[in-house]
Parts: C-alpha cells; sequence; structure tokens
C-alpha cells in the first residue's frame, strides 16, 4: 500500500514538471521582469504574438533562468567578469581600462545588436566588435568567433542588459543586410529542404518528434543548453539548426549569419533582452 | 589543484531560532570522469570533488561521498535548522588533494 502511494506521489509530480507553463511569469531573482510575450512587430506578417524560447520550455527549465544562482550559465559569465579586467595585447589594455564597469559601461549594448557600424560599412554583431576592440585597441589576437571566451563575454555584455526590450534597428544602412536575412529566413536549405520558416513561424508550438518547437527568438542568447552544458552562441545554434536540415552549413561569424542575426534579432523586437538564458 | 576552481555559497545572512533555511552550493570544477579519451586516444586521469561536507558549528549538517559520473560545476541544495547563530563551515575535497573552504555566518535575527 505505501509503494503504490509513493508511486502515484511520484507519478503527479513528473507530469506537473513536464509540462511547459506557457503563460508563467519570468521575474529574475526577484527584481528583473522579463516581457516574454508581446505583440510582433509590423514587418512581421505570420506571428500576431511573439514569445520567448522560455515560454516553450517546461517549468523546472524554466525556473533554472529565475535566480543567478541556479543559472548554470552564470558560471561562465563569471569567467567573463574576470577576462574583462585582465590586459592582454601589445597596448597592455584590458576591457575595463576603457569601458570602465561592465554594468555602467555595457548596459543597453546587446538591446541594439547587431548594428550599423559607420566607420565600418557593415552591420556588426556583438562578437564582431569585440573582435574589432581586440584587435585595434587592446592589438591582441582574435577570439574564435564562437569559442568559449567570446561566447562568455558576450553573456556577460548581455547579462547587464537583462529585462531591456529589444531594439534592433532594420532600416537606413542596416536595411540591405536585413533583407539577405531575411532571404535565408525564407530558403530551404538541406536534403530535407527545410527553411526557418517551416518549423519556427508555420509550426512553432508543434512537436517534431520530441523537440518541443519555439518561435526561435534569440533573445535569449547566450544560452545555457541542458543538452552540452555550456552556453552556446546565437551562431552555433544557426549552424545546428542548418545542419539538422541535412544541408552544408554556413560559418559562425560569416556574412550570411551576420545577416540572419539580424533579421532573426528584428522577429524579436520587443521582447526582454534575456542572455544567459536557460534552454534544453 | 584544477584550473578555474570556484566555491560559492548562498546562505541567509539571518534566520529565525529553529528556523529551517534553504542552503545552496555550486563549485565550478571539470568533474573529469576517468572514463574519457584525448584526442591521441589516451586516457584522461580521474580528477573530480569526492567529499562535500557542512558542518554548523561543530555539528555535521550533510557529508556527501561524490562518484565520477556526477557532472561537471556540481550543485547541492538542502535544508538545514538553524538552533543558534553561528558558521557555517562548507568543505569540498579534490582528488588532487586540494581542500576548497567557504565559511558563512548565520546570525538569529
Amino acid at each position: 500500500m505505501r509503494q503504490a502511494w509513493l508511486g502515484i506521489v511520484v507519478g503527479v509530480a513528473f507530469a506537473g514538471a513536464a509540462t511547459a507553463d506557457e503563460f508563467a511569469k519570468l521575474v529574475v531573482n526577484g527584481e528583473i521582469e522579463m516581457v516574454t510575450r508581446t505583440q510582433a512587430p509590423d514587418h512581421m506578417e505570420a506571428i500576431d504574438e511573439i514569445r520567448s524560447g522560455w515560454t516553450f520550455r517546461t517549468g523546472e527549465t524554466q525556473t533554472l533562468q529565475m535566480d543567478d544562482f541556479d543559472n548554470p550559465g552564470m558560471v561562465f559569465v563569471e569567467q567573463a567578469v574576470e577576462a574583462w579586467a585582465v590586459a592582454e595585447g601589445g597596448m597592455g589594455k584590458s576591457c575595463a581600462d576603457c569601458h570602465g564597469d561592465v554594468a555602467d559601461g555595457m548596459k543597453g549594448v546587446r538591446a541594439v545588436y547587431p548594428k550599423w557600424n559607420e566607420t565600418a560599412g557593415e552591420v556588426r554583431t556583438l562578437e564582431m566588435q569585440i573582435n574589432d576592440c581586440r584587435t585595434t585597441r587592446m592589438g591582441a589576437d582574435e577570439w574564435s568567433y564562437a569559442g568559449d571566451p567570446m561566447t562568455n563575454m558576450v553573456a556577460l555584455v548581455s547579462s547587464v542588459s537583462r529585462g531591456m526590450p529589444v531594439n534592433v534597428a532594420n532600416d537606413g544602412p542596416a536595411s540591405e543586410t536585413w533583407a539577405l536575412g531575411k532571404e535565408i529566413y525564407y530558403t530551404r536549405y538541406g536534403q530535407l529542404e527545410l527553411s526557418c520558416a517551416n518549423c519556427h513561424e508555420e509550426n512553432y508550438d508543434n512537436y517534431i518528434r520530441a523537440d518541443h518547437l519555439s518561435q526561435g527568438q534569440i533573445n535569449g542568447f547566450p544560452t545555457y543548453r541542458l543538452k552540452n552544458a555550456k552556453l552556446n552562441s546565437v551562431h552555433s545554434r544557426f549552424k545546428g539548426c542548418i545542419r539538422d536540415t541535412r544541408a552544408h552549413t554556413f560559418s559562425p561569424g560569416s556574412p550570411e549569419f551576420v545577416a540572419l542575426e539580424l533579421y532573426v534579432a528584428t522577429r524579436g523586437n520587443g521582447l526582454s533582452v534575456e542572455g544567459p538564458s536557460v534552454r534544453n | 589543484m584544477a584550473e578555474g576552481v570556484r566555491a560559492r555559497v548562498k546562505a541567509p545572512a539571518t534566520a529565525a531560532a529553529g528556523e529551517s533555511v534553504t542552503i545552496k552550493t555550486l563549485i565550478s570544477h571539470p568533474m573529469e570522469s576517468g572514463q574519457r579519451k584525448d584526442g591521441d586516444g589516451n586516457p584522461i586521469p580521474r580528477a573530480i570533488i569526492n567529499r562535500f561536507t557542512c558542518v554548523f558549528n561543530g555539528e555535521t549538517v550533510v557529508d556527501v561521498m561524490l562518484e565520477p559520473a556526477i557532472s561537471t560545476n556540481p550543485y547541492f541544495e538542502f535544508e538545514a535548522t538553524i538552533p543558534e547563530a553561528g558558521d557555517m563551515v562548507f568543505t569540498w575535497y579534490d582528488d588532487d588533494g586540494s581542500v576548497y573552504e567557504e565559511t558563512k555566518s548565520i546570525a538569529i535575527g
């Protein structure tokens, strides 16, 4: 009898945990309130309401992101906090020497990237900007685009903008790159002939086998994934997705992925910056 | 000493006498299982945290033996009853002989 009771209790607890709580409110550390559902930006025709990937995850995974101590991604952010103060390269400078305290110097930066850089005449992602800083201002070597030091640093920069609305510009000089990104988003790739839109626009909230499809928003990147126990960059995720269509993928940092990141980022305008988020 | 090891503890600064409080601990550690091989096919030696203890005013709260199958960055969360003010001492024992210690003072109030 006792055993039967135990079985019931465990069964109920499991069912509760395995269901996504779509309408839960995301508040981090009891103070940063996040927008996880909002009206879609005007340029999106097929979707009325945009939703953070957080709303598609199970209750257990959702809870991990609600406290920095529980969020495994913060371990990697702490590594970047150390790197922030380390002087590197020929000019003997650290990030902190120019930008000061990361919470002051970098607040709001994540929310507007990728962004047009007038001097360089190109759209730049945060990673490109960090590598530009490293080579021209520090005289140091570039970091690998989707390597751990880079992704951890992007997560640190992102963490100080958490709760701010994503506000990436798609007009003016960035419009050409944005249009390329949009074209890539709707192009079918690989042997499976799947475009981003086939899953993340036409079929979000459905399952492909065991995977609960999200809208493919990138407001939570870099993302700590339970499957590989580290932070993952946007371009690594793009690469994984295109690989899953059985295609040759573009490389992280390639002009194609930069354009795609710009386009996908603007699809999330209005959602909160969440990085580092926790996903499965 | 393994690289990048850092212990973190989240415990309340104050508690009511006899109150049960939640303690969270995390240590960043690779927890190399000893089962893996490097790029050249040579086994990577085991290097894990093998024991974790929490002691409050000399009294053991938890004493845990860890095994190689435990993932990187081991996390422990448990509850402890706080009878009086005092120091909670957390200790992690590394395979390589290193001992990492962290102390949190809890006041009654």
